[in-house]
């Protein structure tokens, strides 16, 4: 029997899913609220903008939270995935596919038409949808409306409505509750709040979402930004500087004491939508081994190529002179060299054992990057950098890893790839955490000693398309890069086995043949090797 | 070379397969008639509740089977004559085997109940139990009650299943509380109304005398023994326990119990075959463990072991302490030790019981009355450590230092509330008042 025609094993989907009248309802309000956002895109001129912006928003949002509570708190606390796999939405189904070509489509207009959204260009008043949203960016920072502030604003709220629907299915849950409050908290006031607020007490001063660091914020070195914050004296300084500290000094302290997971699972705006909004997809990420191969060389390419993009960025605007400032390009690209091959050095010294056939790799990537440095350092002129237009390389990662990766594929496609595709094979940032947390971290999810009964509830609901089982059914913890830390994997087990918790670095990778429970002698023996 | 073929592709058949392969070169060949890959039969609930797609429940795969050169064959053992070392398969073919493992597992229990083998009476064992439900319970309107009998691990699952679907249950249990010849009384009670507050309509102390056709041969109706009520159903779950899965063997030379005899180093009365997992019933059981052991993680260990006999380090099943796990429905359970309900416990294990306000949560505690020994632990909606109950049973720690040490054990997620100070003065205030 092939289970690709059948999925359910049924003839028709079982349809025991029906919703309530009240959810019905819910639905209602939610969906004209989003109709009020269609007319406006569709150029309706509403007679008070504010009052149907109002409107809008809280429709979606009061819709979302009388769907949620009567979801949940009809029912006991504990496990709600009925149905998860009957649903068209959340199986790829034919309501999976129209939202993803609905997400997939704004996001491309977004980027590269953001005329159609009712952009004004030179010096024009917004229409449309970004009209619809100058009264709050007028409340907020007293300018008009950009694309960019409607979809922080569209972002945020979907955060906040689903992060209170995540709340409530996990209501049991409190490691759940907490981190959904964490990216709530991280969004609405990092993301969306302070750099409006930021504007206001200072204008010049480029966006910056403090939280978002790079590689991740892959603009916030560019020349432009980076004059933004040093034509702002102390403060500007300041932000730079937290901005170098975040991914040298902060980034790894915390990385190491708790896994990327303070990162990406509590804090990071894309992390937060995933969890939240995304919550519904995470179960459609591939777990076959292609698809780990394909993620690790794919996410890895990406770093790569931020690395010497971020790197032939500064090299660009910094002078030949060394009167004009101590940092000259000579100094610069020796210190990005010196600072790689210390890392390189210190990982295959303390950790050449632990990478196994990995360090080869290791060692290609390597070389890619200081051989492409060094060919930009002899080759490259004031205009252009590998014989291409300087700027060129910027404007490549801005269109194809800021834009249509992490946009359009890593969100459009929730519904068809899953809630974490950016995440689990785009992100830079996430690259480097996950470096660190393989190699460094006391962070892992332990085994609970021979109690797994293989059935797979850990795998399926893993957003980042990690085996979970396969570590667990060998009664291995589970060390892997990609981990999130979302915790999931633990509540769904319907055993107890997983837990993630951060403890001692020695024997955190534990791999085993003879799980526990069996003949002491017999463990001895065979996992002795 | 040797080849090494395993009738049943469970987790003790292939568990072996992968340790034999993992110690030898030898031809491993398995067998099953269910299904063509291996895949976790705890987790066909999930399945039939939408959490999760059939194929998810194959830990492994479809490649690795080929990687490992384990070969997979589809087929149904009908005889096995152990003299030329011959299998005979229902579609007419035969295979030759050097050693084999006898790895068939369960099938559920029927007690002669009339009408038990009506269209819309099934078991949950099986892949086809599942499709089978699949057919006739497929939602509310199809099915408008189901009746469960039997209330042990898989009648509860199948409750929680039909559940997930809206569906009615009437859940009929022999004894007089859930599970209580291996729950004691507190917990049992607790379940008890945990089932209540899903909805389930819980019938205790209840028998059933016959399950009644419609004119299709379809299930219309259960009557119940001790009262004569007749409740209108489509769907009758059968899930009063497990029994080997051995007829195909009556007519062989292998010696068969309720299950396959084997000694301690998982051998039949026959050279060159074996039996492992819910199949094999051993001579004497070994320590407080029954002779057949139905369980997950039991046939896993034979399989662990097994593997070393066959790859020419003989030794002996000498499984370590005894636990197991659980869900019922939002409620996990898990076991360490041993701990017994009313029926069959020692005169000298004493217990310390304490349950959570809200309803949901318990531990029990079991001690040697003299020695003070810790015995075992039954714990409900608290996660605990294996590896660290496992150690302190080795030790022969007392129940005092296990209850005092109890936060070492916790293996709930970060940031839950914690019991383990309001346990401590529930088992200081006992000691005083006893």
């Amino acid at each position: 029997m092939s289970n690709k025609l059948n999925h359910s094993m049924s003839l028709a989907k079982p349809d025991a899913l029906n919703i309530s009248n009240k959810q019905k309802v819910a639905l209602a309000v939610g969906v004209i609220g989003l109709f009020i956002l269609v007319l406006a895109l569709f150029n309706t001129n509403f007679p008070n903008k504010a009052v149907f912006l109002s409107l809008s928003l809280g429709l979606i949002t009061v819709g979302t939270i009388i769907y949620a509570r009567e979801a949940y708190l009809t029912k006991l606390e504990g496990i709600k995935n009925d149905g998860v796999w009957f649903k068209s939405i959340s199986s790829r189904g034919v309501w999976g596919w129209i939202v993803g070509v609905i997400l997939t489509t704004f996001y491309i207009v977004l980027y590269f038409f953001p005329k159609y959204l009712g952009l004004g260009s030179d010096g024009e008043a917004n229409t449309g949808l970004i009209g619809l949203f100058d009264p709050l960016s007028q409340l907020l920072s007293g300018r008009n409306a950009s694309q960019w502030f409607v979809y922080g604003t569209l972002y945020t709220v979907a955060i906040l409505a689903f992060g209170y629907k995540f709340i409530l299915k996990y209501r049991h849950n409190r490691y759940q509750q907490l981190r959904t409050v964490s990216v709530m908290f991280f969004q609405l006031g990092f993301a969306f709040l302070i750099p409006e607020f930021m504007y206001v007490m200072n204008n010049d001063l480029p966006y910056y979402d403090l939280k978002s660091i790079w590689p991740l914020n892959y603009y916030i070195f560019d020349e432009w930004s980076v004059n933004g914050f040093l034509s702002n004296g102390n403060i500007g300084l300041a932000l730079l500087l937290f901005g170098i500290i975040s991914i040298f000094v902060i980034t790894p302290i915390l990385t190491y004491k708790y896994g990327k997971r303070w990162y990406c699972s509590w804090v990071c705006g894309c992390g937060g939508l995933a969890e939240t909004a995304g919550d519904s997809f995470r179960q459609l990420s591939s777990k076959k081994m292609s698809a780990w191969k394909l993620e690790r060389w794919l996410i890895h390419t990406v770093l790569v190529f931020s690395v010497v993009m971020t790197t032939a960025m500064i090299y660009t605007y910094l002078g030949y002179d060394k009167n004009d400032f101590w940092l000259t390009r000579g100094v610069f690209i020796s210190l990005v060299i010196g600072f790689l091959t210390l890392v390189f050095v210190a990982v295959m010294f303390f950790k050449r054992q632990e990478l196994g056939k990995d360090a080869k790799y290791g060692a290609i990537g390597f070389s890619a990057v200081i051989a492409l440095l060094l060919i930009m350092h002899f080759t490259g002129t004031t205009e252009h950098i590998f014989y291409i237009k300087a700027g060129a390389l910027r404007s490549a990662y801005g269109l194809y890893i800021g834009s249509i990766f992490s946009g359009v594929i890593g969100t459009g496609f929730y519904p068809i790839l899953g809630n974490r595709s950016w995440c689990r094979f785009g992100c830079p940032m996430a690259a480097i955490l996950g470096f660190q947390q393989r190699l460094f971290s006391k962070f892992r999810i332990t085994t609970n000693g021979g109690q797994c009964i293989s059935c797979g509830n850990c795998s399926n609901s893993c957003e980042m398309g990690i085996d979970v089982r396969a570590y667990a059914q060998k009664g291995e913890n589970i060390v892997r890069s990609s981990c999130v830390g979302c915790g999931i994997c633990s509540a769904v087990c319907p055993r107890g086995v997983l837990k993630l918790e951060n403890d001692s670095m020695k024997g955190r990778i534990n791999p085993t043949e003879i799980l526990l429970g069996n003949d002491v002698d017999l463990m001895d023996l065979v996992n002795q090797k | 070379m040797e080849h090494i073929v395993i009738i049943g592709n469970g987790i003790s058949g292939v568990t072996l397969a992968r340790h034999i392969r993992k110690l030898s070169d030898k031809k491993i060949t398995i067998i099953s008639a269910e299904t063509d890959y291996f895949f976790s039969r705890t987790a066909l609930m999930y399945v039939y509740m939408g959490h999760m797609k059939f194929e998810h429940t194959q830990p492994y795969e479809n490649w690795f089977w080929k990687k490992n050169r384990i070969e997979l064959k589809k087929g149904y053992v009908k005889t096995v004559e152990t003299k030329s070392k011959t299998l005979y398969f229902a579609e007419g073919d035969t295979m030759q085997y050097d050693k084999l493992i006898i790895a068939t597992g369960s099938k559920p229990n029927k007690f002669g109940w009339p009408g038990q083998d009506l269209e819309g009476v099934m078991g949950m064992y099986h892949k086809q139990d599942l499709e089978n439900l699949e057919k006739h319970a497929p939602n509310k309107e199809v099915c408008k009650r189901a009746v469960i009998v039997g209330g042990g691990l898989i009648g509860i699952e199948l409750a929680e299943m039909l559940n997930s679907r809206s569906i009615p249950v009437t859940f009929l249990v022999r004894e007089d509380s859930f599970w209580n010849g291996v729950l004691p009384e507190g917990e049992s009670g607790m379940i008890n109304r945990h089932i209540k507050n899903h909805h389930i309509d819980l019938r205790l102390s209840t028998n059933l005398k016959e399950i009644k056709s419609d004119e299709n041969g379809n299930v219309k109706s259960v009557i119940i023994e001790e009262t004569g009520e007749e409740i209108p159903c489509n769907v009758v779950g059968l899930t009063a326990g497990v029994t080997p899965n051995i007829d195909f063997l009556k007519d062989s030379e292998i010696e068969l119990g309720r299950g396959v005899k084997v000694n301690r180093f998982l051998e039949t009365n026959v050279k060159d075959v074996y039996a492992i997992g819910d199949c094999a019933e051993q001579h004497e059981a070994i320590g407080n463990r029954r002779p057949i052991e139905a369980v997950w993680y039991t046939g896993r260990m034979m399989g662990e072991t097994l593997a070393q006999t066959i790859c020419g380090n003989k030794i002996e099943y000498k499984p370590g302490h005894w636990f197991n796990s659980a869900k019922f429905l939002d409620i996990e359970y898990q076991t360490y030790g041993w701990v017994f309900g009313e029926r069959g416990r020692p005169e000298y294990e004493k217990h310390f019981h304490w349950k959570h306000n809200d309803d949901t949560k318990c531990i029990t505690v079991a001690y040697h009355k003299d020695t003070k020994e810790f015995l075992g632990i039954n714990t409900f909606g608290i996660r605990m450590r294996h590896e660290t109950f496992d150690t302190w049973l080795t030790e022969k720690k007392d129940v005092d230092y296990v209850i005092n040490h109890l936060p070492e054990a916790n293996f709930d997620p970060e940031f839950y509330s914690k019991f383990e100070n309001e346990i401590l003065k529930a088992y200081n205030n006992q000691l005083q008042t006893a």
